[in-house]
């Protein structure tokens, strides 16, 4: 509707993003309202010659009944909002979905290392590759993340993702996307990390199935075969 | 009493200068020290919002008026990385602990609880003293650590470990200790001051006045002073191990040595919360008193709004988790903080529909309190409304620490504790200095502040939804960033504009204070006790003791003649 995000690559992008505008139309619509009748009343009750302001409490439950009904809606509505959201959340934030497509992300002043497990699809094994602020992923595939900190606390961010986890040290903490389009889009850091923090520039590069192959294949170059002629494979 | 009241305003008599302007036991001076306390630490605050939005519109370019300050914390005006942090951090915690709490409960508690229920004075007037020069010491402690080696504290207003645990990570030293100390300060002196609100309210009403027969501004007084003291404890705890962590190599956030970063976060959280209801209750308070006076009508559902006060206070305890959504922490905690925060906004719905609802059929007239008064209203609904983006975990995930969370909190807190203060500033200048302030500057006032107000923070909606992530010294780093530079240079020029809209107020105040229109003792035909004393009361408040008969709102009463009466008329 109004293009106020960023664009939107992510599976659960638009679960987030239509809780956003759930929210936005139920608390627009109390805006629109409340401040309207304050402007209403502000101007139609106006101090006028001869006009005595009408002695009303608010102690009798009739008078009464026109706050508290309002409040057990804005309740009703608030708590919808928040099931609403409750699937998003679940999906999101709980259990990562099975992938083998994994990395290591770790925050350290001012760098995102992306720790990379390499062929054998194994970590700390000796075909393992560590990368500064480069995230290479395929396209329509789970991408299964493990976030960590070397230092103090960031928080790895992001926006097409709409993806946003605290990296503290001494932990592993889990996080997962899934991108509908290839392309090259920027990571930030959302948590003050020092004088530094903002530039915590990072790239996520989203390959199609082809291009991340090929990426495959520059950074882990196969090994040349036992003859002296090198054999190239697809 | 009436006999201690002479007694005191013969000893008051014989005081010398010091004893009667600067180590004063009365609440009424303690309280204009709180005052002008909150408003020199608000030109601080200022001043630092300045250099941070200059910063934000033109990055890396000389800030005007600010070649003077000296390397290594400014180059010939332009700020540094490490400075534009100290910067947020300080700008954050003096606002609220510096301004917010020494104007909103300093001043106006110190000033009106005593004369709302009928007191010569507060229960404690030495230990009230103390609290003020404890803060005043807390402040010059705060302002010292800009000067130290490595500067003042930068590890934002929050302080997590370990960015805040270990100077390598900032470069910064003693300017984070001395702000571990100078809050510690800050938080003794609202505790004695709790104490102080507490018992005065408690054991010294005049007789008649019944707790459900007292002004709605104590009833937010003790709330807020109940708050605060119950819930500061586990922060003066956390302070307490991060100051330890930091000078004896303690390790309860370090994770190298088995301690935790998130232990900060809760303990700071737990206090945080329920904080920022203790700076917001007062300002409701005032609205709550000048809504009535100048609608000449009740104010609407008393009783209901006692409840839904205590029960914020109370909700306001277990909802902190609401800031970890993204932390870390246990993700099943998620939902039951997104309940209780669901749950806390239907106290508040309540107290601002009583609100709107004693505007209805009223007979107003639009004094600049009052316009003060329905400007809080109006900008705390737009504060409340947008808290719902971020109480919902699931939209929380992306507007987590972005300028959208800056823009909510600050509609929340400036409509409270800003256009609230204002609204009690104006109301309450005749019975505190005798003299009214001019009127016209003081709706010149009003407007401008309003209208600026909404054009620095409506931009900074727009480019948290865009997604720019807060305290980053320069976001056009980012290539998603760059469009907001727009809006970031509207919203300085605004920012700019709203500190100079801040002119018409200090002057009207100060020449006010001397060259003002004599007040009446009650200029506003208003029912409350602090209104039957002289303006402004002499030592010991009141000449006969005041006898309460009925509730402080009865205005507009069908089988009075008078569309008033004072409380302490039958």
């Amino acid at each position: 509707m109004f293009d106020w995000f960023p664009q939107n690559i992510s599976t659960y992008g638009g679960d987030i993003d239509s809780v956003f505008w759930l929210i936005f139309y139920i608390v627009g619509a109390g805006f629109i309202l409340g401040e309207a009748v304050i402007l209403y009343f502000t101007i139609r009750y106006r101090r006028k010659e001869g006009q005595r302001a009408a002695f009303i409490t608010g102690e009798k439950m009739s008078e009464l009944a026109w706050v508290l009904v309002p409040a057990a809606i804005v309740l009703v509505l608030d708590l919808g909002i928040d099931f609403a959201g409750g699937e998003a959340w679940s999906k999101v934030k709980g259990e990562t979905p099975e992938s083998n497509v994994k990395v290591i992300v770790t925050g350290k002043q001012f760098n995102w290392n992306m720790t990379y497990p390499g062929p054998d699809g194994k970590f700390d094994t000796s075909d393992d590759l560590t990368l500064e602020n480069e995230l290479h992923v395929p396209v329509k595939k789970v991408v299964d993340l493990a976030l960590k900190s070397e230092d103090v606390i960031h928080s790895f961010f992001v926006p097409v993702m709409r993806l946003k986890q605290d990296c503290i040290p001494g932990r592993k903490i889990p996080a997962w996307f899934e991108a509908t389009e290839t392309g090259q889009y920027e990571i930030g850091c959302a948590e003050l990390c020092g004088y530094g923090h903002y530039t915590m520039r990072g790239f996520l590069h989203v390959h199609s199935e082809e291009d991340y192959a090929k990426w495959i294949l520059e950074r882990w170059p196969p090994a040349p075969a036992a003859d002296s002629t090198t054999v190239e494979q697809l | 009493m009436s006999s201690a009241a002479t007694a005191h305003a013969t000893h008051e008599e014989k005081l010398s200068f010091w004893r009667k302007y600067i180590f004063s036991v009365d609440h009424k001076v303690i309280a204009k020290q709180y005052l002008f306390l909150g408003m020199f630490m608000a030109l601080v605050g200022g001043l630092l919002a300045y250099l941070l939005r200059w910063q934000l519109a033109w990055p890396e370019t000389a800030v005007p008026g600010t070649s003077w300050v000296p390397e290594p914390t400014m180059f010939q005006g332009i700020i540094p990385p490490e400075f534009y942090n100290a910067i947020v951090t300080m700008h954050g915690t003096i606002m609220v602990f510096f301004v917010a709490m020494p104007i909103l409960l300093g001043a106006f508690g110190n000033f009106l609880i005593p004369l709302m229920v009928g007191a010569p004075d507060m229960a404690f007037p030495r230990l009230n003293m103390m609290s003020f020069w404890t803060i005043f010491t807390a402040s010059l402690v705060m302002i010292a650590s800009f000067f130290v080696p490595g500067g003042a504290a930068s590890a934002g207003w929050t302080g997590y470990p370990p960015l805040s645990a270990e100077a390598i990570y900032t470069g910064v030293n003693w300017g984070i200790t001395l702000w571990i100390l100078g809050l510690a300060l800050e938080f003794s002196s609202f505790l004695m001051g709790g104490v102080n609100f507490l018992t005065t309210t408690v054991s010294m009403r005049a007789p008649g006045l019944k707790m459900m027969r007292l002004p709605l501004m104590v009833w937010m007084q003790i709330t807020a002073a109940i708050i605060f003291m119950l819930s500061v404890g586990p922060l003066i705890a956390g302070a307490v191990l991060l100051l330890l962590d930091r000078t004896v190599g303690t390790s309860f956030y370090a994770v190298q040595k088995g301690g935790d970063p998130l232990l900060w976060q809760h303990l700071f959280w737990f206090f945080g919360h329920p904080e920022v209801y203790v700076i917001l209750l007062p300002g409701l308070g005032a609205v709550l008193e000048v809504l009535p006076v100048f609608s000449r009508k009740p104010i609407f559902g008393y009783k209901a709004i006692v409840y839904s006060t205590i029960v914020a206070g109370v909700l306001s305890f277990i909802v902190w988790a609401h800031h970890m959504f993204v932390s870390g922490m246990n993700f099943k905690l998620v939902l039951p903080f997104s309940i209780t925060t669901i749950m806390i906004s239907v106290p508040f719905t309540i107290i601002l529909l009583a609100m709107i609802a004693t505007l209805w059929k009223g007979s107003h007239r639009f004094p600049t309190p009052m316009l003060f008064a329905v400007g809080t209203l109006g900008v705390f609904i737009v504060g409340g409304l947008t808290g719902i983006f971020l109480g919902t975990a699931t939209t929380d995930i992306y507007l987590h620490d972005t300028y959208f969370v800056v823009a909510h909190f600050h509609y929340t807190l400036i409509s409270a504790t800003f256009f609230g203060g204002f609204t009690a500033m104006y109301f309450w200048f005749p019975k505190m200095f005798g003299r009214m302030m001019n009127e016209t500057w003081s709706k010149i006032h009003f407007w401008l502040t309003l209208i600026f107000f909404n054009l620095v923070f409506i931009p900074l909606f727009k480019v948290g939804l865009g997604g720019e992530m807060r305290r980053l010294y320069n976001p056009f780093e980012y290539d998603f960033l760059k469009p907001h530079q727009p809006l970031h240079k509207f919203a300085t020029i605004a920012a700019i504009l709203l500190f100079a809209s801040q002119i018409p107020f200090l002057v009207n105040f100060f020449w006010s204070m001397f060259k003002g229109k004599i007040a009446d003792r009650n200029p506003w035909q208003a029912n409350t006790l602090e209104w039957t004393a002289p303006s402004p009361p002499p030592h010991g408040n009141f000449e006969t003791a005041p006898k309460v008969y009925h509730g402080p709102y009865v205005y507009s009463a069908p089988e009075i003649k008078d569309d008033w009466q004072p409380q302490h008329q039958q």
